[in-house]
């Protein structure tokens, strides 16, 4: 490898990872990257998964390992750390409105969506606890009818 | 016996067992919403025995993975709770024992925060957030059944009377209780019974369902003593893949 790399240079190369279910927002927006570390040409990268049961942190971890391996990082550590263990609020604040952009309405503490994602009504009601993918509830818009993901916020 | 071996299995096998029978209703459940929201219950579920099953075979030492201890034990070395093993029946009686189950689990798991034992208060601190949020739906939708129609109270209740007097085997201590009681691992389960019938007797009385009076215990599901007929079926289900072909992965 011609320059050594860095941490941030890491970081930005993660960040171009897209989450494989929700491809608007990348790894890094997601917060289940915990740590990076570089001690010459060893790389750690720490993640953490967002659910315990979550079939979309196996695809994650080899995403990143080609990623990496294409920037020419041949020795990287990948480790999954449980604890403490992601929450929504690690989710970036770019992440949050590319969700809300792209009609997943971010998480909100007060355990539901603060507005339609597509018309931004407030008049939204649950549909089901549960979703397309774990991370994910569906709501629906009583005023533009449309029904939309929300991200549970956990 | 190494308690804590045991311990583990016991957190791991109610995991995995409630887990596999939530799966069952994958593409047959009354409502897509209510697929869906099984399939999600049963994938935290699956994820939780990851955990659980994985510090249980480092424990161990003995060279098993997860997977050997999922799906190469046969039905007497599970320590699963009875209750979780009993075939899902109808829709009332899946969600009555998601109910008993998320009741217990989630002031178990919050407990078990504080373990002397790192890895364990990690995994119950990681399944914790999953537990809560299936708590929040099985009683909620007690609720809506036992208060919704004359079929669908009349379903619970059937349910309920036969759940119940599984239910008492959660509560029932035994020497690797105590030890891990002893060594500051986990509370004695019979600890947290107030706590559990506190919770379970608010939610019957807002679904108007009476809560049986029996104090019968069925036992031997947490020791692998006796588990009922069925899980040996439900195993044969989830096993055959590995047992068929061993080794086999994708």
């Amino acid at each position: 490898m011609a320059a050594r790399i860095t941490e941030d240079q890491i970081w930005a190369w993660l960040e171009a990872v897209p989450d494989p279910e929700i491809p608007v927002i990348s790894v890094v927006d997601l917060g289940v990257i915990r740590g990076v570390e570089v001690s010459g040409d060893d790389v750690k990268v720490t993640i953490t998964p967002t659910y315990s049961g979550c079939p979309a942190m196996a695809v994650i971890a080899m995403d990143i390992e080609t990623a990496l391996a294409r920037q020419g990082v041949t020795r990287l550590n990948l480790e999954t750390r449980i604890a403490p263990p992601w929450t929504t609020d690690w989710l970036s604040e770019k992440g949050r409105a590319r969700l809300e952009e792209f009609g997943i309405a971010p998480p909100q503490a007060a355990g539901g969506p603060e507005r339609c994602p597509r018309c931004g009504s407030a008049a939204v009601e649950k549909v089901s606890q549960f979703g397309s993918t774990p991370c994910k509830a569906q709501w629906r818009c009583t005023d533009c009818l449309e029904p939309f993901d929300y991200f549970k916020c956990i | 016996m190494d308690h804590l071996f045991e311990f583990l299995l016991r957190q791991g096998d109610n995991a995995l067992v409630l887990g596999h029978r939530t799966s069952e209703w994958c593409g047959i459940a009354p409502a897509l919403e209510e697929d869906i929201a099984l399939t999600n219950t049963a994938l935290d579920l699956i994820g939780q025995t990851q955990l659980w099953l994985g510090y249980a075979a480092e424990v161990e030492g003995k060279g098993r993975s997860t997977n050997d201890l999922a799906f190469l034990r046969d039905a007497y070395d599970f320590k699963n709770l009875l209750m979780l093993e009993v075939p899902n029946a109808d829709f009332g009686r899946t969600l009555a024992r998601q109910f008993f189950f998320d009741a217990f689990q989630v002031p178990w798991l919050d407990a078990l925060q504080a373990s002397t034992d790192t890895r364990v208060a990690e995994i119950a601190a990681k399944s914790l957030k999953e537990a809560r949020y299936h708590l929040e739906r099985s009683s909620a939708t007690v609720i809506a059944l036992g208060d919704g129609t004359e079929d669908s109270n009349r379903r619970l209740q059937a349910a309920v009377d036969y759940l119940w007097p599984y239910t008492g085997e959660v509560f029932e201590d035994d020497a690797t209780d105590r030890a891990m009681a002893g060594s500051g691992v986990a509370p004695l389960p019979s600890d947290l019974r107030t706590q559990w019938e506190n919770v379970v007797s608010d939610t019957m009385m807002a679904a108007c369902l009476a809560r049986p009076e029996s104090q019968f215990a069925h036992k031997g599901g947490r020791t692998g003593v006796r588990h009922t007929e069925h899980l040996g079926h439900m195993l044969a289900t989830m096993q055959v893949l590995q047992r068929s072909h061993p080794g086999a992965a994708w």
